[in-house]
């Protein structure tokens, strides 16, 4: 039978390769917000492993916040994507210095 | 090798084959449609972890309506593909060795001595009537029920936000601006100008001397 060690070993490789991805792709907004969400997916399944292996319906309830919390990060992330593009026509990183930070 | 090992390996490699194309794909429209697969690929697993409400929770919720927003986003701007792609280079190695020692710490931290099959058995099967769905609303509705309902403020937050961020003023909309209409004054219409009265008119030239 599968372990629960295998279940959180698939988690980290996708946590892994989500990390990898953020630093590659630093110019690219759009794939660093599909990389939080590829992180978030792979906590999750380590919520709802730990959940499964221990009996404790607890997690799978904290997964669900997670989902409500990253479906709206992702909708104001993508509105803050649009407004920037209409007002810059860009959106590579380094070229967002609108606030001159 | 049972069935169930057979899909768990299924599953996982195809979650991670397509999670590294998220990371490497050139075309950000592939990149999610990837990002897709993965999600897919992991309510399998989440299915085998007997969590049959969230896997469905998350092709529905995530699948069809984060991802699509995600693709008409994607389709809605123009991206230079080029000059994304400037530090994928430069910046893969330090990537690649980060992520690595990362997953390696991850390993040895939760690896088969830890969380194997010995210290973490694999629990008693439920019970026919068992119901995944009533088992996780017993607990929201009860003892969270104040979380849940903060996450629904916090959804209509993101709401009223993302309207307010991209929603704007319809610009060439042609309305009736009644306040203006019933405040104009002859003048700011009528117009009279003295001219010599012409002797030979055609057809085909206007009048031009007094508009209205």
């Amino acid at each position: 039978m599968i372990s629960l060690s295998d279940f959180l070993i698939v988690a980290a490789i996708l946590f892994g390769i989500s990390i990898a991805g953020i630093i590659i792709n630093r110019k690219n907004i759009i794939v660093l917000l599909m990389s939080i969400e590829l992180m978030l997916l792979a906590v999750n399944t380590n919520f709802i492993a730990f959940s499964y292996f221990q009996g404790n319906t607890v997690g799978e309830l904290f997964v669900f916040f997670i989902l409500a919390v990253a479906a709206a990060e992702a909708a104001i992330g993508l509105a803050i994507m649009m407004v920037l593009f209409r007002k810059s026509g860009t959106i590579e990183v380094d070229k967002l210095d609108l606030l001159k930070g | 090798m049972t069935a169930i090992q057979i899909l768990f390996y299924l599953f996982s490699t195809i979650a991670i084959l397509s999670a590294l194309m998220v990371v490497a794909s050139t075309n950000p429209v592939r990149g999610v449609l990837s990002l897709v697969l993965t999600f897919f690929a992991m309510a399998g697993i989440w299915l085998l972890l007997h969590a049959e409400f969230l896997a469905l929770i998350l092709v529905l919720v995530y699948v069809g309506a984060v991802m699509t927003l995600f693709l008409f986003v994607v389709m809605m701007l123009r991206v230079n593909v080029a000059s994304m792609r400037e530090g994928f280079v430069r910046y893969l190695p330090f990537g690649i060795v980060l992520s690595l020692v990362i997953v390696g710490l991850i390993v040895v931290a939760i690896g088969p001595k830890q969380f194997g099959l010995t210290s973490m058995p694999i629990p008693p099967t439920k019970d026919i009537n068992y119901n995944n769905l009533a088992e996780l609303g017993m607990v929201l509705y009860t003892q969270y029920a104040y979380p849940f309902e903060i996450a629904a403020v916090l959804l209509l937050a993101a709401i009223v936000a993302a309207i307010s961020l991209t929603h704007r003023k319809p610009h060439q909309r042609k309305i009736q601006n009644i306040g203006k209409q019933i405040t104009v004054k002859r003048a700011d219409r009528v117009r009279l100008i003295a001219m010599p009265s012409v002797k030979k008119m055609n057809v085909s030239d206007k009048p031009s001397g007094e508009t209205s």
